[in-house]
């Protein structure tokens, strides 16, 4: 138990203290959300007009941005186990007396941490594109935001273990990122699409944490919900479900890191 | 002096090959121990299973007298490393680096600085400490490396290739530091190399080829299995004083780059007597004491240069990547 409380903690502090002192990649992984946000902002606002009664496009796609943000932060977890194998330093951490599940953990922790700061710089931007925000709202987003990245993180580390080398982690990450981030109602509603799509971004877990971040910015009951089993989904049951995907998605990471070893 | 490694039958196999086919050996406490061999004789693949990185398919070991699988975490108390390649965090400063190092093996605070202090100091680098390690040259990083290996305090430290690639200024100074320690923090040292010269820096010295091994001694004691000095001579027809010496002797004798070459016990006194009897005319002879580059050419019938990276080694590298 020490071993692993040990392993968590100094892994994670590393992960953030390497994060802050990386200015490059501070400003850049805020860029892209915020190209985003300004591109199809300013390019469907006009001719999308209200989703819902009182919400815009822009207030629509904000909270959406804010969960792709967590799922590139977090999947970031797994480029550093990659890159920590690249460059040796992985031996340091595998040959010291802590646990593998400790390393992993602290990994998730790291990466969600990172998320987390990044979500809440993007916050800063809220006001300047007309959307509320409120102490209550940013209450709640942290738990949220700290659930899905743990999941999120441990989908990053698993595919790492099954990988050497950070080009291919790339290679795979891109592949995967415009699914998962386009199929999670970022952009659009996902209940008003083909069966086909709506299959797959049920079975995508950003879906629910795009849509407990959406609930948490404009409240539910407007018609722009996820439907489960005929009923629109609550915030409170979103959280069980990611929570679930959460710990479903880290045992995996924390099975492939141990078995490489 | 108790045993700090022990080794029995040690194997180990990567899918169809055999990396390391089962080597026993024991060293004592506060002894230095050098696996001596070429590149993918199974050295690195013998440190990893001792450090924990790697299970044995076959045999046991235990270091500091716990099983290598069964009390890894014992284990990994017991020991410092430093690698072949480098496992420092480039991208933070060199007391970072020894700080997360101490936080993982969970020095106690009040040890912690002044144990980093000292071993900066140690290997002079307490100046650079506040330097992100990505500035630093290769010997420099060794150096650290070596300061981190050490900052726990474990009984074994164990050093993978320590001086490869390093300018021989910067392995000599490696070795004064290596040399201090043992004598400072009661050290026992286990090193593979596959340089002839760094091998002479150890008390006994296991010569290893193929995953097994062929001779395990002292450095003295090996090239005395060499049957004494070498004598090396040319004429001014080398086949037939070759001939001459193996009529009259009964040696084993070597022609070789222009040079007829046998050994012989006390060849200083050998020779006076040698050259009023020899009746081939000669132009220059010489004796002197076997390296161990001899020791291993005359054990496994190779030089250790010849073995280099074939493509099972290569294949075998990749595997041990990490």
């Amino acid at each position: 138990m020490g071993e692993t409380w040990r392993g968590f903690w100094v892994v994670g502090y590393r992960e953030v203290l390497r994060f802050l002192g990386d200015r490059a990649r501070l400003g850049s992984s805020l860029l892209m959300p915020l190209l985003f946000l300004v591109i199809f902002g300013a390019g469907f606002s006009r001719s999308i007009g209200a989703l819902a009664p009182g919400v815009n496009y822009i207030q629509f796609m904000f909270p959406g941005i804010v969960g792709m943000t967590v799922l590139m932060n977090s999947l970031f977890a797994g480029i550093s186990v990659v890159a920590d194998k690249e460059f040796g330093f992985l031996k340091e951490i595998l040959v010291a007396p802590i646990s593998r599940t400790g390393i992993v953990l602290g990994k998730a922790a790291g990466g969600s941490g990172v998320a987390l700061i990044q979500a809440f710089l993007l916050l800063l931007f809220a006001p300047l594109v007309g959307v509320a925000l409120s102490p209550r709202i940013v209450l709640l987003l942290i738990p949220v935001t700290i659930l899905l990245s743990l999941g999120l993180s441990g989908l990053g580390i698993l595919i790492a273990s099954f990988i050497a080398s950070q080009q291919g982690f790339q290679l795979i990450i891109q592949v995967l990122i415009v699914p998962l981030m386009f199929l999670a109602g970022v952009f659009f509603p996902t209940n008003n699409v083909p069966t086909w799509m709506e299959i797959i971004t049920k079975l995508n877990p950003l879906t629910y944490g795009v849509d407990a971040i959406r609930q948490i910015f404009l409240g539910s009951g407007r018609g722009l919900g996820v439907t489960l089993f005929g009923h629109v989904a609550t915030l409170g049951s979103e959280v069980l479900l990611i929570a679930c995907i959460s710990i479903v998605l880290l045992t995996g990471a924390v099975l492939a890191f141990e078995s490489q070893s | 002096m108790s045993d700090m490694i022990e080794v029995q039958d040690l194997a180990r196999r990567f899918g169809a090959v055999e990396a390391v086919r089962g080597v026993s050996f024991t060293v004592g406490e506060g002894e230095i121990f050098g696996f001596l061999g070429p590149n993918g004789a199974g050295k690195t693949t013998t440190i990893n299973v001792l450090c924990t990185l790697l299970r044995p398919t076959g045999g046991r070991a235990s270091v500091n007298g716990f099983d290598v699988v069964r009390r890894r975490s014992e284990v990994r108390r017991s020991i410092g490393l430093v690698f072949q390649q480098s496992t420092l965090d480039e991208a933070l400063t060199a007391e970072r680096n020894l700080r997360f190092h101490a936080y993982a093996y969970g020095v106690p605070k009040a040890a912690r600085d002044l144990r980093i202090r000292e071993l900066l100091e140690m290997v002079e680098l307490f100046e650079r400490r506040n330097s992100v390690v990505k500035t630093y040259s290769g010997g420099m990083k060794r150096r650290l490396e070596l300061a981190r290996g050490l900052l726990h305090h474990p009984r074994v430290l164990f050093l993978d290739e320590p001086t490869l690639g390093l300018d021989p200024q910067t392995r000599r100074h490696i070795w004064d530091y290596l040399r201090r320690l043992r004598e400072r923090e009661h050290l026992t040292i286990f090193l593979t190399t596959h340089y002839m010269d760094e091998a002479e820096n150890c008390q006994r010295i296991a010569v290893i080829d193929h995953g097994r091994i062929v001779a395990l001694d002292t450095p003295e004691g090996l090239k005395d299995q060499v049957g004494g000095d070498l004598v090396f001579l040319s004429a001014r027809d080398n086949a037939a004083a070759a001939g001459e010496v193996r009529e009259r002797y009964g040696l084993d004798v070597r022609e070789q780059d222009g040079q007829v070459s046998f050994h012989v016990r006390s060849g200083e006194q050998f020779l006076p007597d040698f050259v009023r009897g020899f009746s081939q005319p000669i132009l220059s002879i010489g004796v002197r004491r076997p390296t161990l580059e001899d020791v291993f050419l005359h054990l496994t019938g190779h030089e250790i240069r010849d073995s280099e990276l074939d493509a099972k080694d290569q294949f075998l590298n990749e595997m041990r990547g990490w």
